[in-house]
């Protein structure tokens, strides 16, 4: 199976290069990280981001014929070739696939994702019923892959302005949550032309999703909420 | 490249952690809570350590589902661990067990909830009400993305906590002065490759379990056992590595890990002749026995020739009575990896499974504080002062010879927190860094200067398979002597060949063959351990099953193994038979 893989060391190369590469033996059972740990056998110079292989732990994010998603879930069988894999676009490169995923994480701080209760603790759990716990479904499993914000055309513009489908994400799994005090906090910091409202519900980050996640939706419920609050 | 010692920046922190998973995270959390200056050191971002992959939960006797107190989850893991577990550990975990359960649901974990609003909680193996009486149902689970939602809440109170992180950077070694204070550790900048010395007046190692030792693991690839090597080659022993968990549902071939939680909801396991085998091996918690006891039955199922497939290597997990409701609420994360790994859907087929290394029972020896102990002059358990290590790669031992399900995330936020504690103390005792010793940052400095050699030699990647392969073909599910002494020589001889070993890539830049290396170090040191550990116990208790020696041996081997790093010694110590408060639970007979 022939793959066309982004190649660039900084430390080496004048500018980044597309690399060919022919790897025999493909199987119906392989996914493309099985591919790729086969190549870094043959080129140990090839370098990416990958640990668990079963796409929870969010590290190898990449952009295979086009689209992002984790190599660890994408089966190879069926890419067309040469498959062509880039790293996550609109991020700095490091090296190769390797991307600086340091604007990401910003974002994702920026929402305060974690839940802030004003009032005095319980000894025992806060009641939650099942019914309040389903609205974190679809939220709280994001692994933050990034393949969502560095899909996202906004994003790319405004990393620095805009929060991106994962922080939003993050941002409306806390306003969802029975649990969490801190709303008007929330939707207070989510004002303004650019943080929240940069997204034209371009969808590409609800397409990319490898955990089938929706931002966009999410988004819009912020959105709604606010309008709410308001009047 | 080379490192003049004047050049290497230093950094000079209250407290060091090295590891991002939940005992890590824990810890530091507890630390910045109290504002301590801590560095959490982590070679992956936090939210992609190993943690993230738990699936079923976390025990606590919070009694919402079924009658509970600590005292039953107790006895369970003083049986679970087949008597080698630590009682005293045990009985402090188990006690905790609740308070850090809504703890975490303080801070934000999404537990599964039940009609009236309280935390889900599910039946697991191992678990009894009444000292060995009915199943009990005390693991509490977020679906089945529990590790997941601990570690991303942890993680998320951290960042609130302001706890300062170096993200992707590869702990190197523990530096030690001459009186035995751990002074921090070098490690290694992945992005730029330059080292840096993190100075503080506690070290905490919570880097996780060594699954990489064995070719089929659910481990995930970070999984290498850095800090417990790192505290071999600091003069540390590694307690009970011959203790390896076999998880008896990987899917078969491949190694991910469906839950046992799946059993806990009413899946049962099927040999070839459609039989529900288990019934024949534990009449009373058939397939939810411990861990152990169903790996054994499952190799001797397919051992006997009714194991399912064609080359009939396998059994079958069967969800589909469970019906598709069931299976979407409260297994949605491994069906969604057995339709992207089988291309089936759980709802309507039975699931290829066979026992796949899933968890290091042994590790660096500490007390229920945290604190790393090792025998000395005055006991068999002396705390090396500022040092401490919590979660998989420690060994308090709350798992003795096997670690019940569930328990592993409850042992995280347990020992996590109560190190950071005693950190806290230790930390008012000990207001200033000491001097450092140069001798130890120029011999941790040597470590990376030997993967500058050039040169034609064997790969990593082709050593670290030739590990694996020998250690799952000569130090499996079933042992014996003559096979694990051919593993002995076999591992050996891997750790000879790994001195000619060359890396093609001497970039310094995000070098991913070089850490590799380093981790391969890591694995041969602790495969050495494992296999010497396990050849020497002429027992079988827990996870460790001798043909040749089939019965457990509590007279001679009630104890923990030690083995030392320098000249392979091995050393033993008795097992902590006194809880804290109750009575101890005596050895009897295991069975399910």
């Amino acid at each position: 199976m022939r793959f066309s893989i982004y190649r660039f060391n900084p430390e080496a190369d004048n500018e980044p290069y597309m690399q060919e590469f022919d790897l025999p033996d493909v199987n119906s059972e392989m996914m493309l990280l099985d591919a790729l740990l086969r190549l870094k056998a043959m080129d140990e110079t090839l370098t990416f981001r990958h640990s668990c292989g079963e796409g929870v732990c969010g590290s190898d994010g990449m952009n295979i014929n086009g689209r992002n998603g984790l190599s660890c879930i994408t089966p190879v069988f069926g890419l067309k070739e040469p498959v062509e894999i880039r790293p996550m676009p609109g991020l700095p490169v490091i090296r190769d696939l390797v991307v600086d995923m340091s604007q990401f994480y910003h974002q994702y701080r920026s929402v305060k994702p974690y839940l802030v209760v004003h009032d005095p603790e319980p000894e025992v759990e806060y009641l939650q019923t099942p019914e309040q716990r389903e609205q974190l479904d679809g939220l709280y499993e994001c692994i933050l892959c990034g393949c969502c914000s560095t899909s996202c055309p906004s994003f790319w513009w405004n990393p620095d302005y805009f929060r991106g489908p994962a922080a939003l994400l993050q941002a409306w799994r806390f306003l969802a949550d029975s649990r969490d005090q801190a709303t008007a906090e929330r939707l207070d910091s989510l004002d303004g032309p650019y943080r929240l409202f940069r997204c034209h519900t371009i969808m590409n980050c609800t397409d990319v999703c490898p955990k089938g996640l929706n931002p966009t939706k999410a988004i819009g419920n912020i959105k709604k909420l606010m309008l709410k609050q308001m009047t | 490249m080379s490192y003049g010692d004047s050049s290497i920046p230093r950094r000079r922190f209250d407290s060091l952690v090295i590891g991002a998973g939940g005992g890590g995270l824990r810890a530091a959390l507890q630390l910045a809570q109290a504002e301590a200056n801590v560095a959490v050191v982590s070679k992956v971002f936090p939210t992609r350590s190993h943690t993230v992959a738990a699936q079923g939960g976390m025990n606590a006797a919070l009694a919402n589902v079924l009658p509970d107190n600590w005292h039953w989850h107790m006895y369970d893991t003083v049986k679970g661990s087949d008597y080698l577990g630590d009682q005293d550990a045990i009985e402090y975990m188990c006690r905790a067990a609740s308070h850090l359960v809504v703890e975490l649901d303080h801070i934000g974990v999404p537990f599964s909830r039940l009609d009236n609003g309280k935390i889900y909680q599910r039946p697991f193996g191992g678990q009894s009400q009444n000292f060995g009486g009915e199943q009990a149902a005390r693991t509490c689970a977020a679906a089945d993305r529990t590790g997941h939602a601990i570690l991303h809440s942890l993680y998320q109170q951290n960042i609130r906590a302001k706890t300062h992180f170096f993200d992707e950077f590869f702990a190197i070694d523990l530096i030690k002065d001459e009186e035995g204070y751990v002074l921090g550790a070098l490690v290694l900048e992945i992005e730029t490759g330059e080292p840096i010395l993190i100075e503080a007046k506690t070290t905490l190692l919570a880097t996780g379990g060594v699954g990489q030792l064995f070719r089929t693991n659910t481990n995930a690839r970070i999984n290498t056992g850095d800090g417990l090597a790192m505290a071999l080659r600091a003069g540390i022993p590694a307690q009970d590595m011959e203790f390896f968990q076999f998880h008896p549902t990987g899917i078969a071939g491949k190694g991910m890990l469906i839950t046992e939680g799946a059993r806990g909801e009413g899946g049962y396991l099927l040999n070839n002749d459609g039989e529900r085998f288990m019934e024949r091996y534990a009449p009373n918690a058939k397939d939810l026995a411990s861990r152990d006891v169903v790996s054994r039955a499952i190799y001797l199922e397919v051992r006997e020739g009714r194991g399912c497939g064609p080359q009939g290597g396998y059994v079958h997990l069967k969800l589909d009575h469970l019906g598709t409701e069931v299976i979407k609420k409260r297994l949605p994360g491994i069906r969604d990896t057995i339709m992207t790994f089988l291309g089936i859907d759980p709802v309507e087929s039975l699931i290829p499974v066979y026992p796949t290394t899933h968890y290091t029972m042994g590790g660096i020896p500490t007390n229920r504080f945290g604190q790393v102990v090792v025998p000395l002059q005055q006991s068999a358990e002396e705390p090396i002062p500022g040092l401490y290590a919590v979660g998989e790669c420690a060994c308090v031992s709350v798992h003795g010879a096997n670690r019940l399900g569930g328990n592993s995330l409850l042992d995280i936020v347990v020992f996590g927190r109560a190190a950071g504690n005693h950190i806290i103390d230790f930390l008012k005792e000990n207001r200033h860094h000491r001097a450092m010793n140069q001798e130890g940052v120029a011999l941790a400095l040597e470590r990376l200067a030997r993967w500058e050699k050039r040169g034609d030699g064997e790969s990593v990647d082709e050593l670290r398979q030739a590990l694996q392969s020998a250690m799952e073909e000569y130090c499996g599910v079933f042992r014996q002597e003559d096979v694990l002494q051919q593993g002995v020589d076999k591992v050996l001889e891997i750790e000879r060949r790994l001195a000619d070993v060359t890396l093609k890539d001497q970039s310094k830049l995000f070098n991913t063959a070089r850490i590799e290396a380093l981790e391969l170090e890591n694995l041969v040191d602790i495969g050495v351990a494992t296999v010497v550990s396990a050849l020497a116990r002429k027992e079988s208790r827990g996870a460790h099953s001798r043909t040749d020696y089939p019965e457990r041996d509590d007279e001679h081997w009630m104890k923990h193994t030690l083995f030392y790093k320098e000249g392979r010694k091995l050393d033993y110590k008795p097992v902590r038979t006194k809880p804290i408060s109750v009575d101890s639970f005596p050895p009897k007979k295991r069975v399910y």
